[in-house]
């Protein structure tokens, strides 16, 4: 348990020490959702209509983007050769540096969705809904990226590979979220979408660092 | 400070082989290391002595061939609870300083004779606790990556070249520490080009060049 708690802690002085390294997912989150009035007009019922999609896809490629950090300084400097020989389990470090992940990722992405969503004209109402799905379902993007990133940290140039891999696992992910966030606009009940989103959310966290920590040793051989 | 003796403990190799790219790099070793013994690696360039490191670390998978401790596989042993391994690469984090780094490895091991201020006092990195690895020399972050053996709990080393971009100074503190390390019944696997200076140690050599 210390040793999961040290990882979290570790990663997160490392983040805070690489600040322009980790302030350019969200960065890139905020000008793509600010181009978009730019490139289709400020037609309010059009961005109103489109306001999900645009962040959710937004808030997906960010941390598309931000995927490649999590292993790669590790791989690169042999703290992960490090981490495999402890005797504590793989799987449960490996989980400590997606939460970690998620803490310097996600979670900014959270706090700044709600203003660009105010920023697109989104209807109130479908604010609550908007956050509880970025909640829900940016974890699980860290999550699933994990495994993408673990078996591609060994590649040279794996960023393609990498979002081959991922890409059409966030595709639920995507599908659930947006119409929830539109659904919640037009007043509509979101219940089944938020459920699916939870139970998405549960599998993952329970299921992706068992193949990542596979993938992590195949990757160091 | 003397370190604890170590309790009774053996790795054993039985007809370990390994072979890349449809090259047989070696094949049939045997070896047997207990308490108080060194085993040595030796042969050319590319004849398999970082390959054989890292089966022994468990990052690669013999392709015939077991390996025991204490009589039971590694792998169903507490082998990696009582091993440690400094490679190529030295697994340190360059933007936390010497300190954070080592109180990581010892979350992640378990709490071995030394503490960290007297681990590098003995590796020659005192007063450096709040220094960036970065702005560390090579030779410098090579004794840290050493301080870490030191500050774990720890029976069998498994270093990789561990006197790579360190000056006569630090190799003659490396030969004391892995001495001391013996002495009070350890056990080290290593590969070095440079002559190793161990009196009253029991060394073993294995040349792979001639293992196949």
């Amino acid at each position: 348990m210390s040793a999961f708690f040290a990882v979290i802690r570790r990663d997160l002085i490392l983040a805070f020490r690489r600040r322009a390294e980790i302030a350019n997912p969200i960065f890139f989150f905020i000008l793509i959702v600010t181009l978009f009035p730019l490139g289709v007009g400020a037609n309010t019922q059009l961005l109103q209509a489109i306001a999900p999609g645009i962040i959710w896809v937004s808030a997906l490629l960010a941390v598309m983007l931000s995927l490649d950090s999590l292993f790669r300084s590790d791989f690169d400097d042999g703290s992960l050769e490090q981490m495999l020989l402890s005797a504590h389990p793989l799987t449960v470090l490996v989980l400590a540096k997606i939460i970690a992940h998620w803490l310097v990722t996600g979670l900014p992405l959270l706090l700044v969705a709600p203003l660009l969503a105010v920023f697109l004209g989104l209807p109130e109402q479908a604010l609550g809904t908007l956050l509880i799905t970025l909640v829900l379902a940016t974890p699980v993007l860290s999550l699933i990226g994990s495994i993408g990133v673990s078996l591609t940290v060994g590649l040279r140039r794996g960023g393609m590979i990498l979002s081959l891999l991922v890409l059409p696992l966030y595709v639920p992910v995507l599908i659930f979220a947006s119409n929830a966030v539109e659904m919640a606009g037009n007043g509509l009940a979101v219940d089944a979408q938020i459920n699916i989103l939870i139970a998405i959310f549960f599998i993952s966290a329970v299921l992706a660092p068992l193949p990542a920590a596979a993938a992590l040793k195949m990757s160091v051989s | 400070m003397d370190s604890p003796p170590i309790e009774s403990r053996c790795f054993e190799a039985k007809n370990l082989s390994c072979i890349r790219d449809d090259r047989v790099l070696f094949e049939g070793l045997n070896f047997k290391l207990s308490n108080h013994q060194v085993l040595l690696l030796e042969g050319k360039n590319g004849c398999g002595k970082t390959s054989l490191l890292r089966i022994i670390c468990g990052f690669r998978e013999q392709d015939a061939g077991e390996m025991l401790w204490c009589n039971t596989e590694i792998r169903d042993s507490l082998y990696f609870a009582e091993m440690a391994y400094v490679g190529h690469l030295d697994g340190v984090k360059k933007e936390l300083t010497v300190l954070e780094n080592l109180k990581m490895s010892l979350a992640l091991g378990q709490q071995g004779s030394y503490s960290i201020d007297q681990a590098l006092d003995k590796v020659h990195l005192a007063g450096y606790d709040d220094s960036l690895v970065q702005s560390l020399s090579a030779g410098q972050k090579r004794r840290l990556s050493l301080a870490r053996l030191l500050i774990t709990n720890n029976s069998l080393w498994v270093l990789d070249e561990p006197f790579t971009s360190i000056d006569k100074e630090g190799i003659k503190l490396i030969e004391s520490l892995m001495h001391e390390h013996i002495a009070a019944g350890g056990m080290i696997i290593l590969t070095s080009h440079h002559e190793l200076v161990l009196h009253e140690a029991d060394v073993q050599k294995i040349n792979l060049s001639t293992c196949h």
